[in-house]
């Protein structure tokens, strides 16, 4: 069982205070919108977190201002990995 | 032997070309020729075996994603059954091309509704009376419709129109499209399978697929194995297009099949062919010696034919420029609605357009590079990958004209850096 920060791109305006609570998890890129380190494909959509940042996480999800995180578990094997497309 | 776009005549045996399965029935076939060459299926006697016919053919998506149809099947069937209030779930005949070199769900459409509807038909009755929709662009829609009209038990599919944009056959933005009028993709905090068009268990399915559904359902696993390999088994078809005096061609190939047999057969001499893209603008550039058409397989000589797009390069142009004009249309074509996508695509596009352009500065492709890695993985939907996928095999295949580019220079006959 693990604890995923989901990101909502399409509410996500790039403002960056979650950058700023977790700061070890995620950085900002050129535009300002979070990016997971160390993280590769849809995991940067779908960020796994490790038991020591999930308050911080809790708390980026209460404060972003446009609610484009929330906290999942995910269980078993990853989500389908939908390819590119249709 | 190539066939005009839109077309389908009998074919003659060759390597590549497989006994037509799906257009067997022969151009613009009306309910008559569909019955004479395919018999009556009823859909709801068909029904109880579909799945596990289903998982002994080995029929995967068609669509791009290529996933085994009997997988997503069964999520959805057991996510209706799941829960206090069992729903019924929705299925989707999901005919929207989206990108100019893919034309072969529209000439399906055009000359085998009814395969397509039989399809629809027989998977909504296994998924437990599905609500059913055919979702398609306008160019194919008009015998869709006379299709429904001319046959029993079709009252309740809906018909909605698919607008012409590259997005608009992503399956999340096919759901949003037929709930609020806009094709865009939808944030996924949960699968389609579980809540999708009304919170309903949902299937999107590209027609192709249920076409394919509709054969295995009145013939069988074994009989659709008997094309392909083992691991690629059926047909599929493809748009195939390529330089003047190539015509656009939808072919019919087995699995596996060489890519140099399908270039053949479409009138094309792989020989001086310096690049081929296969699976759309998705998809990759790849050289056509020594590849083979399949989903699965090693990287190295394996081509991926995501939706079935096989689209030559003609050898007067130069890659880099073709690949910079596709990356333009992508940028153009995100939904704008996820940042590192909407900002992400045209900052990579305005590299590449340097690059291609001539101008000489070194940096160029590692800020390319960059760029890709940065917005990979980070949208609602898979545009950004898709995009970038792409523009990495360009990296790849045209490795020695991006040096010479960035050195001042185009390498192709005709191509022009300055
Ligand atoms: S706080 Fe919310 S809106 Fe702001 S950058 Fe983070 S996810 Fe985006
Ligand atoms: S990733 Fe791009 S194309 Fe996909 S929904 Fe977001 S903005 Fe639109």
């Amino acid at each position: 069982m693990t604890t995923i920060l989901h990101i909502d791109w399409t509410s996500c305006d790039g403002r960056g205070l979650c950058t700023e609570l977790l700061p070890g998890v995620l950085d900002r890129d050129d535009w300002g919108y979070p990016v997971a380190r160390g993280k590769a494909g849809r995991d940067r959509t779908d960020v796994p977190l490790r038991d020591a940042d999930r308050e911080a996480a809790q708390e980026a999800v209460f404060l972003c201002p446009k609610l484009a995180l929330s906290l999942q578990e995910r269980t078993g094997p990853a989500r389908e990995s939908r390819k590119p497309g249709r | 032997m190539s066939q005009a776009r839109d077309t389908c005549q009998p074919a003659p045996p060759a390597a590549a070309r497989q006994e037509p399965r799906l257009l067997a029935a022969g151009p613009d076939a009306g309910w008559d020729q569909h019955l004479d060459t395919f018999g009556p299926l009823d859909a709801d006697v068909a029904a109880p075996g579909l799945l596990d016919a289903l998982a002994a053919s080995g029929l995967t998506g068609r669509g791009g994603a290529a996933f085994e149809t009997w997988r997503k099947v069964t999520a959805t069937a057991e996510s209706g059954r799941k829960g206090l209030f069992p729903s019924r779930p929705v299925l989707i005949a999901n005919g929207a091309e989206g990108e100019p070199l893919s034309f072969k769900d529209r000439t399906l459409l055009t000359h085998a509704p009814h395969l397509v509807i039989d399809g629809l038909l027989t998977l909504a009755s296994a998924l437990g009376g599905a609500s059913m929709y055919v979702y398609a662009p306008a160019a194919g829609l008009p015998r869709v419709r006379q299709a429904l009209a001319g046959r029993p038990g079709t009252k309740r599919v809906r018909v909605v129109e698919a607008p012409e944009t590259f997005i608009s056959g992503e399956s999340s933005a096919v759901v949003n499209m037929i709930a609020t009028g806009t094709a865009v993709p939808l944030d996924q905090r949960r699968r389609l399978s579980e809540s999708g068009l009304n919170g309903r268990p949902t299937l999107v399915v590209n027609v192709e697929t249920l076409a394919q559904v509709a054969l295995i359902a009145r013939y069988g696993a074994h009989w659709f194995r008997e094309a392909g390999t083992a691991a690629d088994p059926g047909t599929r078809l493809v748009s195939v297009s390529g330089p003047a005096p190539v015509r656009d061609v939808v072919l019919e190939v087995p699995g596996g099949v060489e890519l140099s047999a399908v270039l053949k057969e479409a009138g094309m001499d792989p020989a001086p062919l310096s690049a081929v893209l296969v699976g759309g603008y998705h998809g990759r550039w790849v050289r056509p010696a020594a590849h083979v058409l399949s989903p699965v397989g090693p990287v190295a000589g394996t081509a991926r034919p995501g939706a079935g797009v096989i689209h030559a390069l003609d050898p007067n142009s130069c890659g880099i420029q073709a690949t910079a004009r596709i990356l333009t249309y992508l940028a153009n074509e995100s939904a704008r609605q996820c940042g590192p996508c909407m900002f992400g695509l045209p900052a990579m596009a305005s590299v590449l357009n340097r690059i291609a352009g001539g101008e000489r500065n070194p940096r160029l492709a590692s800020e390319l590079d960059r760029l890709g890695r940065l917005v990979s993985g980070r949208g609602a939907c898979r545009h950004p990958e898709g995009t970038t996928g792409l523009v990495s095999s360009a990296l790849e295949v045209f490795a020695a004209d991006f040096r010479a580019h960035l050195a001042g220079y185009c390498a192709a006959p005709g191509g022009v850096a300055a």
